[in-house]
């Protein structure tokens, strides 16, 4: 009975060891390849990998809460972020090659390695004992145990800490705010405007009398030939795709009887 | 055997990795990413130590680190909006207009 238990405990740390590597080399992993990727998206998303890791890491340290808050604020409302203000400010750009420092990436990568050095040496000299007996406090009572401490011991600090979030919202809204030079236009303005610009009617709508469904097909017109303005400028804008014209149709080279006699 | 030991060195390489990162890259948004990366290595080293040490004070300094990451996220990103609205640029090196 004893002995099943010993072996128990010790399967148990086995599978804390396993779990602890695993997390580790995907963290480390994900870290390298998000200073690496050329794309930010690629490092949005490399960072979301690290700190999910970090929160089952948060987990296994006996910290439930802290681990629900890594998800909850990290990956979910600061990563997101990240990305909204990517997709703003240009998801395309690729970061340049070019060094504008001589040498730069040289002499970080050394900087890094004497930093790992160093920081290193310090651990290794630093005595770091083994984990506390495990108590209530590392698992049920870690939610309550720490609320009595923030709104005893740090009540002075998380109030502050509610001035410095205030401050950060507002800081952000009077630094993304853009003024508004122009008056508004109001209904009458735009319809003014749109008999003023000599076509009142919308667009045509891509692909409707082609032989695709699509947007990127350009629609044909009642003499056969191709609208340019039924595809909307973004996606001719990515190169031109506007296809060969439909075969037997009334525009088309009249080449291709035959196939169409053949589908029929 | 996990011991604290373990996620302190995990800590001190995923600090020096952010690090590098910060130096080494020139989009300012990633350069921010590098930065969230060091303040979560320096939560994990808080967490472990709040584990070695059997108080949980280091948890409830890790929560507030959180909380001031997300505030700096917000306002740093909040600043690289306004550059790139009047600059059209995210590159940490066309910022240099103050330069000389």
């Amino acid at each position: 009975m004893n002995h099943a238990i010993v072996l128990a405990g010790s399967a148990a740390e086995t599978t804390r060891l396993v779990g602890f590597w695993i997390l580790a080399i995907v963290a480390v992993a994900a870290g390298l390849g998000m200073v690496l990727a050329r794309k930010a998206v690629h490092c949005a998303v490399l960072l979301a990998v690290v700190m999910l890791c970090l929160a089952v890491l948060y987990l296994m340290l006996g910290a439930p809460f802290l681990a629900l808050v890594q998800v909850i604020v990290y990956t979910g409302a600061v990563l997101m972020l990240f990305l909204f203000v990517l997709m703003i400010v240009g998801i395309s750009a690729a970061d340049s090659v070019i060094e504008t420092i001589r040498g730069q990436r040289l002499w970080a990568t050394l900087g890094g390695v004497a930093m790992l050095v160093l920081l290193s040496l310090v651990i290794g000299h630093a005595v770091i004992g083994p984990a506390a007996p495990s108590s209530a406090k590392f698992g049920d009572a870690n939610v309550t145990t720490l609320a009595r401490l923030i709104f005893t011991r740090y009540l002075y600090p998380f109030e502050i800490t509610s001035a410095l979030l205030i401050t950060a919202a507002l800081g952000a809204m009077v630094l993304a705010h853009r003024e508004r030079l122009k008056p508004k236009p109001t209904q009458r303005d735009l319809a003014a405007q749109r008999v003023a610009s000599g076509r009142p009617t919308p667009l045509p709508g891509p692909g409707t009398y082609a032989q695709h469904n699509a947007v990127d097909m350009p629609a044909l017109l009642p003499d056969g030939t191709q609208s340019e303005l039924s595809v909307s400028q973004v996606i001719s804008g990515r190169g031109p795709s506007v296809p060969a014209p439909l075969p037997g149709g009334p525009g088309a080279p009249a080449t291709n009887g035959d196939s169409q006699a053949g589908d029929q | 055997m996990v011991t604290p030991a373990h996620f302190i060195a995990l800590s001190v390489i995923l600090f020096v990795i952010g690090a590098v990162g910060v130096l080494v890259r020139r989009n300012a948004i990633v350069v921010f990413m590098s930065v969230e990366l060091m303040l979560n290595a320096a939560n994990l080293a808080f967490v472990a130590f709040s584990r070695m040490h059997g108080g949980l004070d280091g948890q409830v300094i890790a929560f507030f680190v959180m909380v001031v990451a997300a505030a700096e996220v917000v306002v740093g990103l909040a600043i690289l909006t306004a550059i790139f609205r009047s600059r059209r640029s995210a590159s940490v090196d066309d910022a240099n207009l103050m330069k000389y």
